[in-house]
């Protein structure tokens, strides 16, 4: 049966214990490495210091972090929390996904590596539609043709471009 | 005059028209769309907008930024989800009237109250800005440390019940900010020598990486939500006849709007808790609030369109972000090496008077937009949610990657994408992180600045100059406000412990406990008798059981 304290904190309880408690250790960590990693200057005033900022929010974090741990409603696990845990690994999924795009399109291209990645993570996603693939592929190049042609965002040419020929080449480069 | 005029002639070029209507009808469309919202709209269009001019680059983030909180009252008042968070409140009185049949007269209402709200801000604030001007170049490096410091304390006192949270993860952007090599004895601070640290944490990284990328992970490892949409007939014309019937809550309203707005860290919530608060108590029908109430509606619109204006006043006068939407305007600023703060004001008034010309602009072209086009627009909100997600990643690497064309900044982003999603799950605020890393360097630097002729802490408060000293009238203001703030948020937290404490000594009747009770004492006999058996066997022995 759930108490006062639980049954009024904003937002859910699952996963909260394991999150504060990262939080903290992480802080800790960073406040066991303030020395190291910051330089106490002679002559200068203790609000100019390049260790000041760092350390007040360091403190900040371990003061605030360790407050909000221990104020948590409930301070065990239960099987609800590793429900949750098991939903934050397996969003590394789709991580995995866009780290895969990101190093795929300056090696086949903007507009190929898109055309070709909606479709397949829509249909990961579990989509069968032949409506909704057509979509994804116009939505790719869509976005293309909007901030390679038309906005002209600096995404570099791909490496496969380089066997186009001549005049073609260019435009690839430059358009898509 | 001549300042509205200069002010025109800056805005009267075809590329900041047209970007003042894409801003502005994309805004309508992205904030119509529940789950994708104006923040991860502007973080992934941010980098877009550093090839264009301040004027171009900043309509187009300001037309998304005012213009969002008209679209998400559709799907507010349609389905009962709001597009964007602001537009919660409206699903309290423009649901209810949709499903009593009243779904056009709630969304001209809606439409109706927020024009007012945006175009009764923009006068307020073209008003007040020769004033501005003036208390502007008050604000020495004392004073904006000061706001900054305000700013961010109401940021984390604002969220309520998770103000502990709030405030480690407001130091944790201040962290994020000192990160990399600082600036003034060019030492090395936190970067493990590592040379991808030496230039510190991008905040667009980290922007694109908790508000975009986090939302694509949180959309793609959730569910697609089935929609039923109500159809429209009719015009929308009705909303304007409706809210002239009610000018007092609208006025006041678009107030709170204006004063909660140019506060930073309060923004559109408060504003619109206050205004819904007072039309309700001031309502001689306050029953209807929550079932369809036309004054709770025009509440809650009126207030959070007057806002985006409002926000822009700590932005441009004094270079301090209120909320995270205007600290990604922020950077566009600074990449054009523009310096917001009181020097914007003092030498370039018609820069300022043109960004809030091309808001009004912006409230008359979204208005005239969903008056003929809502019909057709209620369609984007069955876009099935996963889709989006995706859409979301793909748009998301372009934000990303056109920065500085880097792998590693897809991977901090991606940390922080996953970072944020599990904040979303758990309903923590992102914001703090973001309004610390800016507010963070503003301070480290204005204190730097201020302290370098201060000997004590009253002098702080001190202007010397020569043999003379006058009190710094803004930063006594300032100090008082922060100390009010706090002692404000302590004494609520008092008063929340009190009431908990009470409600747990409370007694209830025995009646609603009895059912526990049944329950504790059969396990309590059954763990007495298990005791017994088990001793039992553990002491028996036949040849001593006779005898005891």
């Amino acid at each position: 049966m759930s108490s006062l304290e639980e049954k009024r904190f904003p937002g859910p309880l699952r996963g909260q214990i394991l999150f504060a408690i990262v939080f903290l250790v992480a802080a800790v960590l960073l406040l066991s490495q303030l020395g190291e990693q910051t330089k106490w200057m002679k002559r200068t005033k203790f609000f100019a210091q390049p260790r000041f900022w760092p350390m007040v929010s360091i403190a900040g974090m371990v003061l605030f972090g360790g407050l909000h741990l221990w104020k948590l409603p409930r301070r065990k696990f239960v099987r609800a929390d590793v429900v949750e845990w098991k939903v934050w690994f397996f969003a590394i999924e789709w991580v995995l996904w866009f780290l895969l795009y990101v190093i795929l399109v300056p090696i086949i291209g903007y507009l190929p590596v898109t055309m070709i990645f909606m479709p397949i993570l829509v249909w990961r996603m579990g989509y069968r539609d032949k409506l909704i693939m057509w979509v994804s592929v116009a939505f790719g190049v869509a976005v293309v043709l909007f901030f390679k042609a038309f906005l002209d965002v600096k995404i570099p040419g791909a490496a496969i471009y380089e066997y186009l020929p001549g005049s073609l080449r260019s435009f690839f480069i430059l358009n898509f | 005059m001549d300042l509205i005029f200069s002010s025109i002639e800056i805005l009267a070029r075809w590329d900041v028209l047209l970007a003042l209507l894409a801003g502005s009808i994309g805004g309508v469309l992205i904030g119509a769309i529940p789950g994708v919202g104006p923040a991860v709209a502007i973080a992934i269009l941010l980098p877009a907008t550093f090839s264009m001019d301040p004027i171009v680059g900043l309509t187009v983030l300001l037309g998304i930024y005012g213009s969002s909180m008209y679209g998400g009252s559709i799907p507010a008042i349609l389905i009962n989800t709001p597009g964007t968070a602001v537009n919660a409140l409206t699903t309290y009185d423009g649901y209810p009237m949709t499903t009593r049949g009243e779904a056009r007269r709630a969304l001209s209402l809606a439409y109706s109250a927020s024009f007012f709200g945006g175009i009764f801000s923009v006068v307020c604030l073209i008003l007040f800005a020769p004033i501005l001007a003036k208390i502007a170049p008050m604000f020495g490096s004392r004073e904006i440390f000061l706001a900054a410091l305000l700013g961010l304390i109401l940021v984390v006192v604002a969220h309520r019940g998770q103000a502990l949270i709030a405030a480690a993860l407001a130091c944790f952007g201040i962290f994020l900010n000192t990160v990399g090599l600082e600036p003034v004895k060019y030492t090395k601070r936190f970067t493990f020598d590592q040379s991808w640290l030496s230039g510190g944490v991008n905040l667009i990284v980290v922007v694109l990486g908790l508000f975009a990328l986090s939302q694509a992970f949180y959309l793609l490892t959730g569910e697609d939500e089935k929609v039923r949409m109500t159809k429209l007939r009719g015009g929308l014309f009705q909303g304007l006849r409706e809210l002239a019937r009610h000018p007092r809550v609208a006025g006041v309203s678009g107030t709170f709007g204006v004063l909660m707005g140019m506060i930073p860290g309060v923004g559109e919530f408060t504003a619109q808790f206050l205004s819904y608060t007072y039309a309700q108590k001031t309502s001689k029908r306050p029953q209807d609030f929550g079932h369809g109430s036309s004054e709770g509606l025009i509440a809650a619109e009126t207030a959070n369109n007057a806002v985006p204006a409002a926000a822009m006043v700590p932005l441009l006068a004094l270079g301090i972000p209120g909320e995270a939407l205007t600290a990604m305007m922020l950077s566009v600023f600074y990449v054009h090496n523009v310096v917001p703060g009181p020097q914007l004001f003092q030498n370039d008034m018609d820069f300022v008077v043109a960004l809030y010309l091309a808001l009004l602009l912006l409230n008359i072209l979204v208005l005239v937009f969903l008056l003929f086009a809502t019909n057709q627009l209620i369609k984007v909100v069955k876009i099935p949610n996963r889709f989006l997600g995706a859409a979301i990643l793909v748009l998301s690497f372009v934000g990303v990657y056109s920065l500085r064309n880097s792998f590693t900044d897809c991977l901090i982003a991606a940390c922080f994408g996953i970072f944020g999603f599990v904040l979303k799950r758990l309903s923590i605020p992102a914001v703090p992180i973001i309004l610390g890393m800016v507010l963070g360097g503003i301070m480290e630097v204005k204190l730097r600045a201020g302290m370098a002729r201060v000997k004590s802490f009253p002098d702080f408060f001190i202007d010397g100059r020569g043999d003379t000293n006058s009190i710094r009238p803004i930063a006594v203001i300032l100090f008082i406000m922060i100390i009010g703030v706090l002692l404000i948020h302590f004494r609520r937290v008092w008063l929340d412990r009190k009431e908990l404490k009470e409600a747990k000594w409370s007694t209830k009747h025995a009646s609603t406990n009895f059912g526990m009770h049944l329950s504790r004492r059969k396990d309590y006999l059954l763990r007495e008798r298990g005791r017994k058996v088990r001793g039992k066997h553990l002491t028996y022995n036949p040849r001593s059981t006779g005898k005891r």
